[in-house]
């Protein structure tokens, strides 16, 4: 029979409690001294003598809770001066130090020593530590929640104004578009007449044949410019750009892929053609073919044309050209708004910046409801990690997770992604990254945007004297 | 060279799941096999030259003639101690030396006198000792039949294909025509003397003739394609002997079924392959290969058991080289309507197996082993290549592999998470990317900066880690492996005597040429703790790509021009792993002053790779037919020695579904080498990250591993004992029902457990055969009594893995699941006594201390233990063996028991108590509540 006396300061006395091996204060009464056991689970009921005989009787194991016998069982360390726990029974007595108060190892011959005093210490010292950095951290957020409430009210007030300005672009377009269509009223029809010589007497404007003729000379046009033109997409290294710029510029049609022109593919991908065909359907080539025509062709002299039907034309454009930077902007404003920043937005300071980590091999880079990536240290492109997708810490701290979702694809498997686990801190700062699985990347970031109100340190359950 | 290294990534890792059958050869694209494939039957050139027979008490010699080219080749004729026969053809005066195996057989086997029975001018009949075993030597054409009474057992060139391609001159070149010249003038001179020399001068005159006629006939002989030179693909193989092919068949009177030949992703009965290529034995990475064909595959042991309801023959073809293996059968074509149709009129002709096989080079040295039973077969083969080597026990729990644990942080977390979700595990794996830069026996600085805090941390836990060591070797300056071993000339040479190179993990790769003993030593001394730093006793080694495994090359292997020492790449290629995988063993050993077991797992293998321990299917994928086909590839290789077999759990390449990770545990779980493994490219899959039921059936069916440690050990330690295999096709104990015969997907572990594993996606149920016309059987997990000799269909959940406990066995186990093998060392044992229908049960305990070769010194318990008469005890089988245990007897739970009214214990100094029980009437089982004697101490249990 395994018996032990725990000596417990209840305060001021000294009070001693007599108890089977490995059964918690709790469960005491149910080990009533001499007394037949009945199985907590009620299946059977055993002679006292049969309780810790290292023989399991009971099907959950509660007969023996200070031995190894029962494969389901639960042994309980006291741990005096450190925090209660429940072992399974299979670490009792295997050579395994486990219980800081070393009772698990009564019979094995392993040597342990009680520990719990020095882990109390350590705990209590980290947990102080942690208690400043919150505490600290706390403040920091409730400025950064300031912040981001100063900062959606400017941008609120901001659309305010530029949708205003709006509605004047719009009225000025219109009328301008008016003054245009008048003004080259004389010159349409000095040009049907001109075609209709050059076509041979067709009455009316073949477009088709037009089309044809366009598209010919738009590819001729389109591989000289390309040759002449820098391309975003040279050899060299991709022109690092900063965050703040980006978000100035116009947001592109791809609201999942802001930064395309970076996504330089890794040897793997076979799509870089692919690619680079979407550049090249992309701005300046958009334009129709008759326009095209009378900038090229000189066989349509510019005196054909009235310097007044010019002038209308740029100033139409340049009026339109407004306008859409104004709806650029006002798209941008408003999705920053509706941007999901945390419940009081304390999130928001995050937006439009990046944080960088440098380990062996590769700089990672994590810009925040954007995008994380990843480069090699001496030379070679950049690696998409994934984009911004979506809060994904679990129910109740939603907050505690960010995941980027569709990076770079891996070869015969998933697009990369990355997993980013915020942790209160006073600094916002990458502290790791680690790939546990291929090409699922995981990221710790900290940041006082996480912190909680300062924990109160007198936890129930850690005690420095029970 | 990194185009080159993206192309070959580019080529092997195209999208398309299959073997690139195009990367290797089918017969007619191996010259050689070609050629002796083409040879018809029944047109044996070779003639026995009765008169140059000489017998003297241990061998006999005689010599054959090939009558097209007067090629003569000298014939020895060994009885074996143990039932065996070898018979050795080679040429009589090979033009250099032919490559004859070394280091595979354990000793030269001993022999046993042979004597002339009766002789004519058509043959001679020799005596095979006892039993009326005779050999009947048949000179034109020259044929061996081993006979027993009027039976013929098997009969060696009775297709007369017989082939030995003699070592030749090349003619097509000038430097032959210069040679030739000086050799003949050399063979004029040397026969001057040799003539006086030798005592053959009534043969004078016949050999000159002869030799004249050989010369001119020589030169009719034409040059094939491919003797001198071959190509395949881009590689070109420069063929300097030229053509050296040798070939026999044997003829098995009265088989249907043939068995063995590893390494092949096929059934455990091997098919005829008239319709196709024959099996191939060629040691090779085969990337992603496909199942149910003869293609060759990592490792090669050229042996094949012949069975039949009367008898079990066997036939071990030493030779190490390129081998081919054809097998038809007169009844194979056959229907069962046909066969029966045969048998009423009476008129059939017996069913007979016929089998050839064809190596590239060497000579013809074959084992004939006679039987007459299945474990005659396993002894008769190891006493010529040895057992399974005694693994440490922890090797026998779960191991948890994964290309990559990336660094320290991962492996401690992983660690952990067993503990978090209580699963036991004994190792944990590192693959090529620990090391710095694919350099073995190096770490990565920044992934695994401190590798013995590592390593501790498992050992705090008495817990294992293996680490890959491969045989490429990169070539690199600042790498103290390699530049050992280029000063000390260790590296394969290439055809044109410099260092041979090839591409593998570290980018360009020497091969050091294990074949050298010198190289050996030297490999194994780096296994020291001085010399492999981070290194600790609980770091064992794990050696893949030893086909050789070279991306670049032929086939993905080394170029067969390539020189060891005097023998060419070609010689010894099957041998190559088998050498890596010693000279690793013999490290592992050195390291703790040949104390301590070692565990070395290893891809390659050959005859004799069981000495060195533990080997795996390679690189399987996630998919239900290469779940299937575990079971025949471990059998396979159980029947030729090697024991110590698993297949990656869950596949290696692709991602299992949970479904089939959950039915590849409970397979794996009872297969001796359980490993769960994963590509780099695929998801995680520690067993916890498929959800709480699936880690619950992950975690039980681990935890039923453990509880069956003992009876592994014991079967392990049998193995060695004895080779027999630990993992058992169901016709080596049930030799006498066909039945059995061709069953593959169950199995037997040991004689006493019966497992038919659940290996079909959505199954609600399997039939499983029970065998044996006598036996019951009892459900492990419900108790519930089955006869045998019949198919039982199982309902079975995702929770079912239907295993049987034989009735009239007692099994031990420790029940005491813990984090692993070594916590578990000292805990008592639960005895399963299953009874038989006479009420009988019989079982065997063995202890030690679960890691020494101290067993070797007699410290071991082993006792037999027996049910009879109502009564089990315990007796010692081993009493000049002297070692004590903790462990004590906690429980005996009795199957198919009927209720006693008392008890009894009597220990050995007769001290009589009685024992609490219970008896579960539903189910018939009686549980003896905790004798608590002793586990190495004498005793018996009364049930009255």
């Amino acid at each position: 029979m395994f018996w032990y006396l725990l000596l417990l300061w209840g305060g001021i006395s000294a009070v001693e409690v007599q108890r089977p091996r490995g059964v918690p204060l709790s469960k005491r009464p149910f080990y009533e001294e001499n007394k037949p056991f009945t199985c907590l689970d009620g299946s059977r009921t055993i002679p006292f003598d049969r309780i810790n005989d290292d023989y399991c009787d009971c099907q959950d194991g509660s007969d023996e809770p200070g031995t190894a016998a029962c494969p389901n069982g639960n042994f309980h360390c006291t741990n005096a001066g450190f925090r209660p726990t429940f072992i399974p029974s299979s670490h009792v007595n295997d050579g395994i130090c486990d219980c800081c108060d070393a009772t698990d190892e009564y019979n094995s011959g392993a040597e342990c020593q009680n520990t719990c005093r020095e882990l109390w210490r350590k705990e209590k010292e980290s947990m102080q530590k942690l208690a400043e950095i919150a505490k600290e951290g706390f403040l920091l957020k409730q400025q950064l929640i300031q912040e981001a409430k100063r900062g959606l009210e400017e941008k609120q007030t901001k659309l305010g104004e530029v949708q205003n300005s709006k509605k004047d672009l719009e009225t000025n377009v219109e009328a301008l578009r008016t003054a245009k269509e008048a003004a080259e009223q004389p010159e349409k029809e000095a040009k049907e007449r001109h075609l209709k010589e050059l076509l041979g007497g067709v009455d009316k404007v073949n477009t088709a044949a037009f089309e044809t003729i366009w598209s010919k000379i738009r590819e001729k046009y389109v591989s000289e410019v390309r040759t002449q033109t820098p391309s975003s997409n040279t050899d060299g290294p991709a022109p690092v750009e900063t965050p703040q710029e980006e978000v100035r510029e116009p947001v592109s049609d791809n609201d999942s892929e802001p930064y395309p022109d970076d996504d330089i593919p890794e040897e793997e991908d076979e799509d870089e053609d692919e690619d680079e065909d979407e550049d090249m359907d992309d701005g300046d080539y958009k334009v129709t073919g008759f326009d095209y025509i009378l900038e090229c062709l000189p066989i349509f002299t510019k005196s054909l044309f009235s310097s007044a039907a010019q002038k209308a034309r740029n100033e139409f454009e340049e009026a339109e050209r407004a306008l859409r930077e104004v709806d650029d902007q006002i798209r941008n404003l408003e999705k920053e708004i509706s941007f999901d920043f945390g419940p009081s937005s304390e999130f928001a300071y995050l937006y439009s910046q990046c944080y960088e980590l440098t380990t062996g091999e590769y700089v990672y880079r994590l810009c925040p409801f954007n995008r994380v990536s990843q480069k090699p240290k001496y030379g070679g492109s950049e690696t998409n990690l994934g984009t911004w997708g979506k809060w994904a810490g679990p129910e109740g701290n939603v907050y505690s997770v960010m995941k980027y979702e569709q990076g770079t694809g891996c070869w015969q498997g998933p697009n990369r992604s990355t997993t980013v686990k915020l942790t209160c801190g006073k600094e916002t700062v990458v502290t790791s990254t680690s790939e546990p699985s291929r090409c699922e990347y995981l990221m710790e970031f900290t940041s006082p945007a996480v912190c909680q109100e300062a924990p109160d340190l007198e936890v129930s359950d850690i005690h420095e004297e029970l | 060279m990194v185009p080159v290294l993206v192309v070959w990534l580019a080529l092997c890792l195209s999208g398309t799941w299959a073997v690139d059958r195009s990367n290797f050869k089918t017969c007619d694209q191996s010259s050689f096999c070609k050629r002796q494939r083409a040879l018809k039957p029944g047109e044996s050139p070779y003639r026995a030259l009765l008169e140059t027979m000489e017998l003297t008490n241990t061998r006999l010699t005689l010599q054959l003639i090939n009558d097209n080219n007067k090629v003569r080749l000298l014939l020895e004729l060994y009885r074996l101690q143990g039932n065996m026969t070898r018979v050795k053809i080679n040429e009589l005066k090979p033009l250099k030396p032919r490559y004859e195996v070394p280091d595979v057989l354990v000793r030269e086997p001993p022999t046993e006198p042979l004597s002339v029975l009766s002789q004519d001018e058509n043959g001679v009949v020799l005596s095979l000792g006892v039993e009326s075993q005779r050999v009947i030597v048949s000179a034109q054409p020259f044929r061996l039949d081993i006979v027993e009474g009027h039976n013929v057992l098997m009969s060696l060139n009775s297709r007369g294909l017989l082939a030995f391609e003699h070592l030749r001159m090349r003619k097509d070149t000038f430097s032959y025509k210069v040679t030739s010249t000086v050799a003949s003038l050399w063979d004029n001179i040397k026969r001057v003397f040799s003539s006086q020399a030798e005592p053959e001068a009534e043969n004078k005159e016949e050999a000159d003739t002869a030799h004249q006629a050989e010369t001119t006939k020589e030169e009719e002989e034409k040059v094939e394609e491919g003797m001198w030179e071959e190509t395949f693909k881009s590689h070109s193989d420069s063929k300097p002997n030229g053509p050296s092919a040798v070939s026999l068949d044997f003829s098995l009177p009265g088989v249907e079924h043939v068995y063995g030949i590893p390494e092949h992703a096929d059934t455990l009965r091997l098919k005829t392959t008239d319709n196709g290529d024959p099996y191939r034995l060629y040691n090779l990475d085969v990337f992603q290969y496909e199942l149910y064909n003869p293609m060759a595959l990592y490792g090669a042991v050229p042996v094949m058991l012949a069975h039949n309801t009367q008898r079990t023959t066997g036939i071990f073809w030493l030779n190490a080289a390129e081998t081919w293996v054809d097998i038809s059968s007169n009844t194979a074509g056959k229907t069962v309507f046909g066969k029966m149709l045969d048998y009423v009129q009476g008129s059939s002709e017996t069913p007979q197996t016929d089998v050839r096989w064809i190596s590239e080079s060497g000579i013809i040295d074959v084992f004939i082993m006679l039987g007459p039973t299945p474990k005659d077969i396993f002894s008769q083969y190891a006493s010529l290549t040895g057992t399974q080597s005694f693994p440490p026990l922890s090797s026998l729990g779960y191991h948890q592999c994964r290309w990559n644990y990336n660094d320290q942080e991962d492996v401690r977390s992983v660690d952990a998470g067993f503990d978090e979700h209580d699963i036991p595990y004994d190792f944990i794996w590192l693959d090529i990317e620990h090391t710095d830069g694919k350099r073995y026996f190096t770490w990565d600085p920044h992934k695994f900066a401190s590798p013995k805090d590592m390593l501790q941390g498992l050992k705090d836990k008495k817990r294992n880690m293996v680490a890959i060591v491969d045989p490429h070797i990169k070539v690199d300056s600042n790498y103290k492996i390699h530049n050992e071993i280029r000063s000390r000339g260790f590296y394969v040479k290439n055809k044109d005597g410099g260092d041979y190179e090839g591409w593998c993990w570290p980018g360009n790769a020497g091969y050091p040429d294990f074949t050298q003993p010198d190289m050996r030593a030297w490999w194994a001394s780096m296994f020291s703790y001085d010399q492999y730093e981070g290194s600790m006793d609980n770091l064992y080694t794990w050696n893949d790509m030893n086909e050789p495994s070279v991306f670049n090359g032929p086939e993905v292997t080394m170029h067969k021009d390539a020189v060891h020492g005097s023998w060419e790449h070609r010689d010894v290629h099957n041998l190559y792993g088998l050498y890596v995988h010693r000279a690793t063993m013999e490290g592992l050993i050195q390291r703790s002053g040949g104390v301590e077991r070692p565990f070395v797992l290893t891809r390659a293998f050959f005859a004799g790779s069981q000495r060195y321990g533990a080997v795996w299917t390679g690189d399987n994928a996630a998919e239900w037919d290469h779940l299937k086909i575990s079971i025949p590839m471990c059998l396979s290789l159980g029947l030729v020695g090697i024991s110590f077999c698993g297949a990656d759990v869950g596949g290696f390449f692709k991602s299992p579904s949970p479904e089939l990770l959950v039915r590849w545990y409970q397979t794996g779980a009872y297969q001796p080498f359980f490993r769960a493994h994963a590509h780099l490219d695929t998801p995680r899959r520690e067993p916890w990250l498929f959800g709480p039921e699936n880690t619950a059936l992950i975690r039980e069916v681990i935890r039923q591993r453990y509880t069956f440690l003992p009876y592994w050990y014991q079967l392990f330690y049998h193995a060695y004992r004895t080779g027999e295999p630990v993992m058992r096709a169901l016709w080596v104990e049930y030799p006498q029902d066909p039945a059995t015969f061709a069953v593959d997907d169950e199995f037997l572990i040991g004689r006493d457990l019966l497992v038919h594993p659940v290996t079909e996606e959505g199954a609600r149920g399997v039939t499983a055969f029970l065998p044996g016309k006598e036996e019951v059987w009892f459900d492990i997990h419900t108790f519930q009594k089955h006869n045998g000799a019949q198919n039982l269909y199982i309902p079975v959940t995702m929770s079912s893995i239907p295993v049987f406990q034989r009735g009239g066995s007692i099994i031990p186990r420790k029940l005491r699941v813990r984090r692993s093998s070594a916590c578990m060392e000292h805990d008592p044992y639960t005895l399963f006594v299953a009874l038989n229908t006479r009420r009988t049960a019989e079982g065997e305990l063995y202890i030690d201390d679960g890691h020494t070769f101290n067993f070797d010194n007699k410290e071991f318990i082993h006792r037999r233990l027996f049910f009879s008469n109502n009564v089990l005890s315990s007796v010692n089988v081993a009493p000049e063996a002297q070692f004590t245990t903790k462990s004590w007897i906690e429980r005996v739970v009795i199957l198919g028991a009927s209720k006693p009214r008392k008890v009894t214990l009597i220990t050995a100094d007769g001290h009589k108590s009685q024992l609490d029980f219970d008896f579960d009437a539903s189910v018939s089982v009686l549980t003896i509540r905790k004798p608590s004697m002793n586990a190495g101490e004498d005793w018996s249990m009364a049930l009255q």
